[in-house]
Parts: C-alpha cells; structure tokens; sequence
C-alpha cells in the first residue's frame, strides 16, 4: 500500500520543537528503499540535514548523504545567494553581474530583505530539481523532500509565488512565478505536517492545515513525532491519573520481586505512574483532535537515545511499514 | 542530587527583583513564551510593576492572561496576587500594528495612507522575515519610553535562530540606510537623464536587472515605497541602534532558553556566545522540560528485573506497569543530567536553572507559579512526592 503514488514533491513542516528535519530525512530514507533517487532539501540554512547524517556542513551542491535498499539520498542545502546567481544566469545570461551587484548589496537586499524574494528563490530551486529532464543537465531525481519552514509560516512559504503574480504582471518572473504555483497545487505534490501529541503543536497543525487548504495547497499526511508507548493496563489509566492506584497491590507486587516496598517508594512510584497516566490521556485527545482533520495519520516513535543515523532508519522503517514510502 | 553548584547559586528572585528588562531568547518549541510569562507573574506578586511582551502565546494560556483581544496594548491581568504591590499587564504583538503605528505616527496622514496602500510596504510589513524582530524591539523601546512599569519581560520571536532576534533589526536598519536606497531614489528625486548620469556601472546594471525583473511598475512603486519611507525615518539605522543601545544598558538581563535536547542547546550556545562577545548581561540559562524521578534510588535495572519477575510469574500486572514507568522515567532523567552537566561543564561561568518536565500543558495562573516557584526554587520545589 502506498498512500501518495503521484506524489514527486514532498514538503514537510512542522513546529519547531517537532524533529520536523528529522522526520524529513526519514520520509527520503523512506522513499529511496524502492530503489528511487532522492532529493533531499533544506531551506532555511541550518545545516540540519549534516548534523543528521554526521557530514560537514553541505555546499550550495547536491551530495550523496545515503545509500538505502537500491536507491540513494543526496542533500542540498539551499543557499538564497547562489541560488539568485543562478537564477539571473538562467533567466536572464547575468552571473557576471553578480559581483556588481554584490558590491551594491542588491544581493543582499534580494535575498534578506526584498519581500519574500528569499522564499521566492528556495520555492524555484525546489521546483527546479523537482521537474529536471534528461537533456536539462544535472541529476534525475524519483523524489524530492523539502524540509521546508515550520507550521507557522509555511502556507505563506509556498504561497510566495502567487503574491509575485500579483507584484510582476508579466514577463519571464511572471511566467516562472506561475509554474511554481502550478507544481505546488498540483496532484504531485504533498505537503507533510510535523506534530506531537501536545496541545500547542496539534492546535498548529489544525490552523496550518486550514491555512493551506484555503491556499489551496494539498495537504498530505499527519505525522505523529516521538510517541511513546503507553506502559500502564488501559483499564488503569483513569485511576492511575486521579491517584487512585491500589498502593497494597503495588506494594505487594513489589515484595514479590524482591524489592524492599516502603510506603514512601510506594507513593513515588503512584505518582510516576499518576504523571504518565495523565500523559497518556492528554496525547489520546490530541489524537482525537488530529483524527478530526481526515488525513492519513502516521504515527513514530520516541527515540530513546535520539535522532542518530540508526535511528533514522528506525524511523524511515516505519514509515515503510505504514505507507509513506 | 545536582552536581553543579551554578545551579543551587542563581538566585532568580534577586534577579526579578532588581531588572528592569528581562529578554527570554532560544530556539523554537523550548518554552519561551512560558518561561518568560512565569518570570513576569513571579516578579508581579512579589510586588513589581510588570509588564510582559509575547509573540506568540499558546490559544489557552492566552486566554488565561486575558490576551485574546489583540489590540496591540498592553492589558491587566486578572487574578494576580497583588498583596505585595505589584501588578501585571501583557501584551502579544501585533507586527503589522505596530509597524502601521510608526507610519501613521510619523507621516502626514495623505502619505500615510500612500504608504500603507503600498503593495511592497503589505509585503514588508506583513511578512518579511525580520519585521517581527524589528517590531518586538520596536515595541520594547515605546513600552519603555512609556514609563509605566519596574520590569518588561519580553519574549522573542520564534525564529529560525535565535540570533535573528539581536540581527534583523540592524539589517533591516542598514538596508533602510544604505546604498540601496539612496540609488532605488535617484529616479524619484531627480528623474530622466539627470539621473542616468550619477548611476555608476554596477548601479545601472542593476536598475536593468530590476526593470527586466519585476517590471516598470514595480519598479515605480517600489521606488515610491522607499521614498515615503526615507522622508518618514530620517535615520532609521540610527532608530534601530537606540533600540539595540537599549538592550546594553544596565538593568536589561537575557534569559536564554533551552531543553535538554541537542538541537536546543546547540542554539542555547551560540546566543551565550554571542551575548559575550556584545557585552550584553546574560542572567542564566533556564533548561525546562528536565525529566526528574522521585526514587532515584530504585536503579533502571533493579526496576526492569522486577517487572520481568512479576511477567513470568504472571501475577501483579499493575505492579510491573508501574515499575517500567519508572525505569523509563529514571533512564530519561539519567540522560536529561547528563545532558545539563556537559552543558554547565562547557560554560563554567553561566548559571543553569532547571525545570521539570510539567504533566501536562501550562495553560493558567496556576501553572505559570508553579513554573515561576521551580525557576526560583530549583526543581525539587514541584517534584511529585515530597
């Protein structure tokens, strides 16, 4: 079962906090098991994509980070200055005016502060590696996988070029503005929203999927980061949360394994338990709330130990297993 | 059962006491906003005027301090314990407010209306990423000016890094100021040949570039767009720098944020990095969310053997549950202290306050005490058992 087989552009978001890059990784190290070619790429110049898989920081230069089951991942991370230098090259035969230009600061004022230029810059690029053909020169890639900016702002983020269509009413940037449009609302793209299972992380889920519906950007999957498993009996939950648990039970399954059960190890471990079971309860209406959005919901676990390169495959593993490959 | 004395040392209460400008900065999903509203109710019932600026409050804990009318001033809050004196007010930022404020205040009212119609002022205004940091200061320097309050504690925005918070607005300025501009004014003031002629090479390439770019038009409003901006500001890099003068002086404080996690900490070191290099005062960093168990001295293993025990005997279910509730719970708290202590060992000279990790979402008064009572108290002060 595949659940988005048109799918070429996944763009992934989520709150900060969420392990949005990491859940981005693991969706192309998902993708690149069938055997496909991966593009994996970073917006917003952090370097997360090196930090996860332990490589020096990534060059304006697509790199083979991973080899998985018959395909590979390779990363870009997406500089806003090169990418214009490009951009004039292609569209108007200008990379030696770049220097000039930078001498000015027009680089600058492009990239930094020019209304939504820079978000205008990384959209092309993506579209760009997106829809490469053979005799474009430059790689073919099966998929790309954008980690794109979180939640808060991604609508916006994607909904760059239509604002462009709106400020140049014609020529080349016009022309280029509505392509990138066109990919993005298109069958073949998904946009992927990074959640926990807590309160304010589910709210800007709900918001941002609203926002990009009314965008009319096409909204993919839900992706539930960093579950944990529940550990109490499912009938105990509601005791355990009010501080109800039977201390004599505890007491006396304690003694039977050996351990020396004081009243005050007793009453430690209620309490553990009572914050867990509460837990438990506030992630199950979160759930219910995610549910209410009618989107594929998929579901990863905490890792113990972190986000490390095995616990990537961990994660791209499930992602298998539920579809999302 | 902490190991680094910075910790026990901090005395958050003096802090909160004595500032008069509290910046809570970190990356994105560490508590921010929550931390900087516990420090701000604390020093209120402990008898200060206290005003707190947040950027992007949680629906319910909004709601709680009475935020949800979004009139860009600030606003009383209810039920604060005002025995001691002291009061709370609070604010979220309204970014394009406030920068329709700074218009409107400083234009003739028809080219205000110019502006504001503008589409690359909307733009600006509205979501360059950037203007929300430079309003948040904005914003700090007129609560300031106003006088009204002993401390402002300010949250800052949820950045891509948290050194955008100390670099937009000076970018921003700089921009405003710079080379750009004067040149993206030539066609406005002196118009046709005039201005051809003091074009340098570079500078005309790039109105070409422009003009192929995004159209005459566009050129022609953001021309106009600049123009207005330039007779409103008059020095705007010097505007921005009064702003960021703020922030050195005495009686400002940075709190920076942090969870036990890789990611946030990394962020947590460069802004203490950065602090120091600028001579800004930064007064701890608080680390939230530090899981902590009230029996450390029932060990992970001694724990999982017992559950396994109980399993094959295949009696006391619930005694097993709990048990590898508590493993899990001592083994994250095993971490989350190694964690601070390669923190605190790597910078000696900052204090580390930790939080424990809250049951559920901090969403009323009650909460943030309880928060502002373990930022003051160390974490033991909440922990579940006595």
């Amino acid at each position: 079962m595949t659940l988005f087989p048109g799918v070429k552009l996944h763009v992934v978001t989520g709150k900060g906090g969420t392990g949005k890059t990491t859940v981005a990784a693991a969706l192309a190290l998902s993708l690149a098991q069938a055997g496909r070619q991966v593009l994996l790429t970073e917006a917003e110049g952090r370097q997360g994509i090196a930090q996860l898989f332990d490589t020096p920081p990534l060059p304006y230069e697509e790199r083979r980070v991973a080899a998985a089951g018959g395909g590979e991942v390779y990363a870009l991370a997406i500089d806003p200055e090169a990418a214009l230098i490009e951009y004039l090259e292609k569209f108007y035969n200008l990379r030696r005016a770049g220097s000039a230009l930078k001498r000015i600061g027009a680089i600058d004022f492009a990239t930094t502060i020019a209304p939504g230029l820079r978000d205008v810059l990384l959209t092309g690029k993506v579209m760009e590696a997106a829809t490469r053909e053979r005799r474009g020169g430059g790689r073919l890639y099966d998929a790309v996988v954008l980690d794109a900016p979180p939640t808060g702002r991604i609508a916006r983020f994607l909904n760059v070029n239509a604002e462009v269509a709106g400020l140049a009413r014609m020529g080349p940037i016009r022309q280029q503005a509505d392509s990138v449009m066109n990919l993005l609302r298109s069958r073949q793209t998904a946009v992927h929203l990074v959640t926990l299972l807590e309160e304010m992380p589910v709210q800007e889920t709900v918001d941002g999927v609203a926002e990009l519906e009314a965008a009319g950007l096409p909204v993919g999957a839900v992706l539930v980061n960093m579950v944990r498993a529940p550990m109490l009996p499912a009938d105990q939950l509601d005791a355990a949360a009010a501080g109800r648990l039977d201390g004599a039970e505890i007491a006396a399954g304690l003694k039977r394994s050996g351990i020396d059960a004081t009243d005050r190890l007793v009453a430690a471990l209620a309490a553990e338990a009572a914050e867990h079971a509460g837990r438990v309860l506030l992630e199950a209406r979160e759930r219910e709330v995610l549910s209410a959005l009618g989107r594929p919901r998929l579901e990863l676990p905490l890792l113990p130990d972190g986000a490390d390169l095995s616990g990537l495959y961990d994660l791209a593993a499930r992602l298998t297993e539920q579809g999302l490959s | 059962m902490t190991s680094y004395d910075a910790t026990s040392a901090y005395d958050v209460d003096a802090l909160l006491d004595q500032a008069r400008i509290l910046v809570c900065c970190g990356s994105g999903g560490v508590g921010k906003t929550t931390t900087a509203a516990a420090l701000a109710l604390r020093a209120a019932e402990r008898g200060r005027k206290v005003c707190v600026l947040t950027i992007d409050p949680a629906r319910r804990l909004a709601q709680s301090m009475g935020l949800s009318e979004l009139d860009n001033t600030p606003r009383a809050v209810n039920d604060v314990d005002t025995a001691a004196g002291g009061s709370l007010d609070a604010m979220m930022l309204d970014m394009k407010r406030t920068f329709d404020e700074i218009v409107l205040t400083h234009a003739e009212p028809g080219r205000a209306q110019q502006i504001l119609a503008n589409p690359f002022y909307v733009s600006l205004s509205s979501s360059f990423a950037g203007t929300q940091e430079y309003m948040a200061m904005e914003k700090l320097g007129q609560l300031k000016r106003e006088g009204r309050w002993d401390l402002i504690v300010v949250d800052t925005p949820p950045s891509r890094s948290a050194l955008d918070f100390l670099d937009a607005p000076q970018r921003l300025g700089r921009f405003l100021d710079g080379r750009m501009i004067r040149l993206l004014l030539a066609p406005a003031k002196a118009g046709g040949r005039a201005y051809m002629k003091v074009l340098s090479v570079g500078m005309s390439v790039f109105t070409n570039v422009l003009t192929k770019v995004l159209g005459a038009q566009a050129l022609k409003d953001l021309s106009l767009f600049v123009a207005s901006l330039e007779t409103m500001f008059g020095g705007f890099r010097e505007r921005a720098e009064k702003t960021y003068q703020l922030l050195k002086e005495p009686g400002t404080s940075f709190v920076v944020v942090a969870t036990p996690e890789r990611d946030a900490l990394r962020e947590a070191t460069y802004f203490v990095e950065r602090l120091s290099e600028e001579q800004m005062p930064l007064a701890a960093v608080v680390l939230n969310r530090v899981h902590r168990s009230a029996a450390p001295e029932l060990s992970v293993q001694r724990s999982l053997a017992g559950a396994e025990t109980l399993d094959e005997a295949g009696d006391a279910p619930l005694a097993a549950a709990v048990l590898r509730v508590h493993a899990d719970r001592l083994a994250a708290a095993a971490r989350d202290e190694r964690t601070a202590a390669r923190f605190a060992g790597a910078h000696r000279a900052v204090p580390l306050v930790q939080v424990a990790a809250q049951a559920g979402d901090v969403h009323d008064l009650e909460g943030l005490r309880t928060i502002g009572e373990e930022l003051a108290n160390g974490p033991e002060a909440s922990a579940p058992v006595a």
